[in-house]
């Protein structure tokens, strides 16, 4: 007999996966492969950056009216490869006043990954025991070594370049050649080898070689924002959505914004997920064994936040209440300068691979300063496509130096003088940006707000997010260095130093797109919600793959420790499923 | 580059991969997106759609292009004034050759921010040109344009009763260097030389000399 009513469809899957970014769409890969039946949630739409009608690389400026500007939909700009954005129509969330938190999310498949800048860094032992070290936030229940085997799967299966360095705390892939440097990047090794300030070739997963039949290998577009037709760089959607997909195993599930994690009175046990469809509004539910959420940190504790019930009633696996607590971003500074040597520089195309061709991985020890834990620089320069912004406050430049014979100029101007100054300072501006720990606080969190729901109802996030001076002088440092940098290349910053009111340049907190924390992992189940195998500790058919379970970030990005993490953690689902534990 | 020459670079036509391959279908795909680069498409309002938008972007593009907002009368300002700031040259056209004046409008309707900063400026100017001359801007003669044009593009020059008009020529010559410069005629005289499947084989011998650089 049909009934229309009946919204549940008949399969209980073997596991359903909220989230299909780097954590969600590793987990989908290990658990199609090994035979699992899974249920992939996504909130967006489909995405494959080779398919001609999602594809923006390779386009030029001028195909976009916009001429690449940024949009509140497009907030990297119009060739970007994320849907979403700091502000999704429908999708508020709040701040508790006089706090601050910037929330970026993409709703496609691969999530944030389609975008990402490939800096895939393997966090070194002391990143897993900073407690340890310095007394301040908390150990993992892990160590590196637990992490290692994974990482080195991680490598083989996905790619990364990078060159073996032997450094202590910033552990050596299986890498690919790296790129050689472009020219800013010689310059800045130079420079930076007379400073001290540790310089070598940078650590993407772009394949500057084959790895297998299904990608392709880079040819230098320097667009992975935009994603790759030849899936050369890594992205969850072209490397583990759509080879999971191939396995027959996986259902992927779009525009499923999942409301909450259903729950059996009697046992506490994970049922399935109720989603909205977020095309009909529709409430719609999906039956599964096993619930592994990786919806991001923010949205994995708000899906358990949301998930309450008699018997979970501070929310899903929450009876330690650290769900939305100890949230933390990678902490950002930046500066930018002009390198009067590179006026007038010989064009050729440098595009290089898409971000950086070597970084700064951090080389001081913290217990010699004044604030406990490290960062790394990115660098960026050279002769880029032209696009929205190009030549923007030239009127600030011009000014600052003679013109070809030696006449000072006065800044501003118009006419063919001006029109000369664009084509005499291209490729000669540089930018570095720091990117450091912060440390983990009980008092940065994400909760329920009490007031708001979004287009599908759902309750939204309030986030209450604070810098302490561990960041602030952390930020103060970074600019110190880059004026260092600035002086010895004997270029001129664009910038004045900026001072502590301030923050000494801090971006505001998640604007760096690493924030991770707000399900922590950790052996004693009152001071955490998962352990070390990223299970709950209130319930055992329960995981979480995404940023939400570290302890605490490196001085790292977190991509690549959320790939090994979740493949890991897959991987003991498995065993446990053919033990008989789960 | 051909898809040939992509194939040959990435080293691809010495391991026999199969025809599926990403790499075979990313360079077949590549040829058609120069040849659409091409035929230039840079000058407003056409053949926008192209380049992987979203239903909703499609939509929102569709409409913004449907509106109008400057009148005529602005339109000309504008085209006056960009290429004031880029003219043509020995190397290449002007602003308007590059159809910056079309991509201002696009913008003051894709960034209502800059809506007022542009109209207000624009009065602004015709205001200055009535009082000095007792004309429009654009009926000033060459001369006269540029008489009040010395008065607000340098910014450090401290002229009493000046500074709105500077901050708007500021922002008319930001924009016009974003419209001129992202242009197909821009691009082709900045030098930029990518956007295009190659092997970054590192910087060139010549130049690494001129800076004193080495690799390890």
């Amino acid at each position: 007999m049909p009934d229309f009513q009946i919204k549940t469809p008949p399969d209980t899957y073997d596991v359903i996966i909220v989230g299909s970014g780097a954590g969600g769409g590793m987990a989908a890969y290990v658990l199609a492969k090994a035979g699992a039946k899974v249920c992939l949630l996504e909130a967006g739409q489909h995405y494959d950056p080779a398919d001609p009608k999602y594809i923006t690389q390779m386009k030029w400026p001028w195909q976009s009216p916009r001429r690449g500007a940024s949009t509140r939909y497009r907030p990297f700009g119009d060739f970007d490869a994320a849907y979403g954005g700091w502000d999704i129509e429908g999708e508020p969330y709040t701040t508790v006043p006089g706090t601050t938190f910037r929330w970026f999310r993409s709703r496609m498949l691969g999530g944030r990954t389609n975008h990402w800048g490939r800096i895939s860094l393997r966090f070194g032992p002391d990143d897993f025991r900073r407690h340890s070290i310095d007394g301040l936030g908390v150990d993992w229940p892990i160590g590196y070594e637990d992490v290692a085997p994974f990482y080195d799967k991680v490598d083989k299966l996905i790619g990364v370049f990078g060159s073996k360095e032997n450094l202590p705390n910033d552990p050596d892939s299986i890498f690919l050649a790296p790129p050689k440097p472009r020219l800013h990047e010689l310059l800045l090794k130079k420079t930076n080898k007379r400073l001290g300030i540790t310089t070598i070739p940078s650590r993407l997963s772009i394949l500057t070689e084959p790895i297998n039949d299904e990608r392709g290998v880079c040819f230098y577009c320097s667009q992975c924002n935009r994603a790759c037709i030849a899936y050369a760089d890594f992205s969850s959607s072209s490397c583990l959505c759509k080879p999971a997909s191939k396995t027959g195993n996986l259902d992927t599930l779009y525009f499923a914004m999942a409301r909450e994690v259903l729950t059996d009175a009697k046992t506490g046990l994970c049922t399935g997920v109720s989603y909205v469809d977020t095309q009909t509004l529709e409430e719609k539910t999906v039956r599964g064994k096993i619930v592994v959420l990786a919806a991001s940190a923010c949205e994995s504790a708000r899906l358990l936040l949301n998930s309450k019930s008699p018997r979970f009633p501070e929310g899903l696996a929450n009876s330690s209440g650290v769900i939305g607590k100890y949230l933390h971003d990678s902490t950002g500074a930046s500066r930018s300068a002009i390198v009067p040597m590179l006026f007038d520089r010989k064009r050729y195309n440098e595009d290089g691979v898409g971000g950086l061709h070597v970084y700064s991985p951090w080389w001081l020890d913290n217990k010699k300063l004044d604030f406990p834990r490290g960062y790394h620089i990115e660098y960026w320069g050279g002769m880029g496509m032209p696009a929205y912004g190009f030549g923007w406050g030239i009127e600030k430049q011009n000014g600052m130096f003679p013109d070809r014979n030696g006449n000072k100029r006065e800044a501003g101007g118009y006419g063919a003088a001006l029109k000369d100054d664009y084509r005499r300072f291209y490729g000669a501006y540089i930018g570095m940006a720091g990117r450091g720990e912060a440390v983990p606080r009980e008092d940065n969190y994400c909760e329920i707000d009490p007031e708001k729901v979004d287009k599908f109802g759902i309750p939204v996030l309030r986030f209450h997010y604070k810098w302490s001076d561990y960041e602030r002088l952390q930020a103060k440092h970074m600019h110190q260095t880059f004026e260092r940098i600035i002086s010895e290349l004997g270029a001129i910053p664009l910038s004045d130093t900026p001072g502590p009111d301030q923050d000494y340049g801090l971006n505001a907190p998640g604007e760096i797109i690493h924030e991770v924390g707000t399900v922590r992992m950790g052996k004693d189940p009152k001071s955490s919600a998962l352990n070390g195998w990223q299970q709950a500790h209130d319930v055992k058919n329960l995981f979480v793959v995404d940023g939400a379970p570290f302890p605490s970030q490196g001085d790292k990005n977190c991509t690549w420790t959320i790939l090994a993490l979740s493949m890991r953690a897959s991987e003991y689902i498995v065993q446990e499923r053919k033990a008989g534990n789960l | 580059m051909k898809r040939r020459d992509l194939l040959k670079n990435a080293g691809l036509t010495t391991l026999g991969l199969a025809g599926l391959s990403p790499q075979i279908k990313a360079a077949e795909w590549l040829d058609p997106a120069v040849d659409l680069a091409a035929s230039g498409a840079e000058k407003g309002g056409k053949d926008f759609e192209q380049f992987g938008r979203t239903e909703y972007e499609k939509q929102r593009d569709a409409k913004l292009f449907k509106e109008v907002f400057f009148n005529k009368h602005e339109m000309k300002t504008i085209a006056v004034l960009v290429d004031i700031i880029i003219p043509k040259d020995e190397r290449s056209g002007s602003a308007t050759d590059a159809g910056v004046p079309d991509f201002i409008e696009f913008m003051a309707k894709d960034k209502p921010e800059l809506q007022t900063p542009l109209r207000g400026g624009l009065t602004w100017l015709d205001t200055q040109a009535s009082r000095r001359f007792g004309r429009q801007f654009i009926e000033c003669t060459a001369a006269q344009r540029i008489e009040i044009v010395e008065d607000i593009a340098y910014p450090e020059r401290k002229k009493n009763g000046m500074s709105q008009g500077i901050a708007f020529f500021s922002l008319m010559r930001n924009l016009t260097a974003s419209g001129f410069w992202s242009s197909k005629i821009g691009i082709e005289d900045i030098g930029y030389q990518g956007n295009v499947a190659n092997v970054w084989n590192g910087v060139p011998e010549e130049v690494k000399r001129q800076y004193g650089v080495e690799e390890e």
